[in-house]
């Protein structure tokens, strides 16, 4: 996994509460065999309409979003299917971090294994930010901090070995295996 | 040593290294379960890296959410229509078959849906830590088993080590009394809880359900319980064994014999919850007062009673979840015209499931207007029914019958609503598009999904239970 340590980018605001990861791609597009490319089918079916053109109106095909790699997002963002399609495709399309004031598990678990940042926020902060699009917004992952503009911080949970692995680019497969004779100790005392 | 919950012994026995401020906990899993959409990137990262399936005594893959679910398809008379779901169907074939991986393939006789072979085969157990690359996991936690979701990355971690890292999660004991009324089944309790705690109401929780309501569940509706506590956000859901779960499993193909079994009961029996054991949080419900239930938008939290009105109003997203239906504010659900009825998913397609449909169809027919669909969640639920004549109810009554499938669960097998479409289903998502794009799909229990294709129309089941 590459390092990750500061995003900055402004923001892109899709406010509603409970996207799903069935939004995020839909189940048609989880055919594929491989990781890359699914950035096209991010949010497919709001993205693009029944003849497969880009809707203008859709916050990710106006000019704003060119570049922009922070999402921000409605409360309990990535709830529903556990497909790491949905962070694979957020990735693709450029985005490094998602903030909203819930994140769901399985989600936020799959995003930080792909170097997508899950920022859990406070309401008054959402609210802000939700009132704000376009902010000019600093993720810090080393100090847990959110930086918003007018010098203005917060801090943000992050799990301590998460936060480790994004900060040296560990990958937790490679972890695991080092801790093989613990595993095969315990298998020796007789797994259930 | 205080009291502790079913969870917590489940998970200590589990931990081959506890958490500690700055790593999670290495935890232990004695099964995985795959299948053919969350798979291949993981086997491209064990190719990747020179790795076996360490444990192919402890995996197990099946092929069910890309698989056709017409015979010619499935047995290979004719090709697989979907041609990214014929690759996908591929390559689990191939990945299996290379890792020694052992594949319920599409000819099984044990294939289905991965959630329901589980419990059928009897390798899902009481104490078992079990995961697979789907959240719906859950449902093998109807046996006291921690079972939950995991993405393609975890997928991969548990082939190559048997293990996972992971924080230990808050307990929720939702602790429901009293008896649900006739006509009202586990699906019903199930949407009811989701609608008590809200689609997030359960997130970094495991919840423990319990009281006598959910003691008097036999296996197939705990299984239904379970299975949708992901849709209240929670990571898995439990139910303590106890005879009915000992009675299930008994004799079931691959859960333990002779003085296996003995000694198997000795440890299940230690299981349950400790009198006095905290949880984090507790809801306390009264199924007594559970209705019918259904869902009226784009989330399963978004429920009220078939008999029950839409509420009044809401904020930017509950229009925009009415909007997508075509609904309007403060209608009420029942007498609503309905399109399609699919019978199937891992939430409501076990053998008991069909006997609740046929209870309803003997001797009546599907409207005229209404598609239905009636899926088999495995090939032995298939059989089973079959045996009964089950079968010949669904299709004396006009409905499909199909092989087995997550089918119109999710549109990726060609199963699909079509857009605009209203559609009652016996699964447990209704996002948008989720059984198509643009469909509309209402959750609702089979007795409700049964009658609702009778007449046509949103109906409470109920009023054809006389
Ligand atoms: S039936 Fe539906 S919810 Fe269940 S495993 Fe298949 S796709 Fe997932």
């Amino acid at each position: 996994m590459e390092k990750v340590s500061t995003i900055t980018s402004r923001s892109l605001v899709m406010s509603s509460t409970n996207i799903d990861t069935d939004q995020i791609i839909p189940a048609r597009f989880l055919t594929t065999t491989t990781r890359e490319g699914l950035g096209k089918a991010l949010f497919a079916d709001w993205r693009y309409d029944a003849e497969g053109q880009p809707r203008p109106d859709f916050l990710l095909n106006t000019p704003e979003a060119v570049g922009r790699t922070v999402l921000v997002a409605g409360r309990n963002f990535g709830c529903g299917s556990s497909r790491e399609h949905a962070p694979w495709a957020l990735v693709d399309f450029g985005f490094r971090a998602v903030i909203s004031t819930e994140i769901a598990d399985i989600f936020r678990s799959n995003a930080l294994k792909n170097g997508l940042v899950p920022v859990i926020v406070d309401e008054d902060t959402h609210a802000w930010l939700i009132a704000h699009p376009g902010a000019e917004v600093t993720v810090d992952v080393e100090r847990c901090v959110l930086s918003l503009p007018g010098n203005r911080e917060v801090s943000f949970p992050l799990e301590s070995f998460a936060r480790y692995c994004l900060l040296n680019g560990v990958d937790e497969l490679g972890f695991l295996l080092s801790r093989m004779p613990a595993i095969e100790e315990y298998e020796r005392r007789g797994a259930k | 040593m205080p009291a502790r919950t079913l969870f917590e012994k489940v998970w200590a026995s589990h931990e081959v290294v506890a958490e500690t401020a700055d790593t999670p906990a290495i935890l232990y899993i004695d099964l995985h379960l795959t299948h053919e959409v969350t798979s291949p990137q993981a086997f491209t990262v064990l190719r990747e890296r020179g790795l076996p399936v360490r444990r192919t005594d402890r995996t197990l893959a099946t092929l069910d959410h890309s698989t056709p679910t017409d015979r010619a398809q499935l047995f290979g008379e004719v090709p697989i229509r979907l041609e990214s779901a014929r690759h996908q169907v591929e390559a689990l074939e191939r990945n299996a078959a290379a890792f020694g991986v052992e594949l319920l393939g599409l000819k099984s006789d044990r294939r289905g849906i991965v959630h329901i072979i589980g419990p059928e085969l009897g390798v899902t157990q009481p104490g078992k830590t079990i995961v697979c690359g789907d959240s719906h996991t859950s449902t093998h936690g109807a046996f006291g088993a921690l079972a939950f979701g995991i993405g393609t990355t975890e997928v991969g971690h548990v082939m190559a080590t048997q293990c996972l890292l992971q924080r230990k999660p808050k307990t929720l004991a939702v602790e429901v009394d009293g008896r649900l009324a006739p006509g009202v089944g586990a699906k019903d309790l199930i949407l009811a809880i989701i609608g008590r705690l809200g689609v997030s109401g359960g997130t970094g929780h495991v919840i423990e359900y319990r009281g006598s309501a959910i003691e008097a569940l036999s296996m197939e509706e705990r299984m239904t319980v379970c299975n949708m506590s992901i849709e209240a956000g929670a990571r898995a859901g439990m139910v303590a064994p106890d005879q009915t779960t000992f009675d299930y499993l008994q004799g079931r193909p691959r859960a333990p014999q002779g003085d296996a079994w003995e000694a198997a009961l000795e440890n299940w029996r230690a299981l349950p919850s400790e009198p006095g054991a905290s949880f984090d949080r507790v809801m306390q419900m009264d199924a007594s007062e559970v209705l019918p239930m259904i869902t009226w938008g784009t989330n399963p939290g978004m429920v009220v009673p078939v008999t029950g009105t839409i509420p009044a109003s809401g904020d930017a997203v509950f229009q925009k979840s009415l909007q997508y239906m075509g609904f309007e504010p403060g209608q009420s659900m029942a007498g609503k015209p309905v399109d399609v009825v699919f019978v199937g998913s891992c939430t409501n397609a076990r053998l008991s499931d069909l006997r609740e449909v046929a209870r309803v169809l003997r001797g009546r027919r599907v409207d005229k207007s209404v598609r239905m669909l009636v899926v088999p969640g495995s090939q032995q639920v298939k059989r089973e029914a079959e045996a009964e004549g089950l079968h010949q109810v669904f299709l004396d009554a006009g409905a499909e019958w199909r092989e087995s499938g997550c089918s119109m669960c999710l549109g990726m097998n060609g199963d699909t609503v079509a857009s605009g479409r209203y559609s009652v289903s016996t699964s447990n998502r209704n996002f948008e598009g989720r059984q198509g794009t643009g469909a509309r799909t209402m959750l609702a229990s089979p007795l409700t999904a049964a009658a609702s294709a009778v007449t046509g129309r949103i109906t409470d089941p109920r009023e054809l239970l006389a």
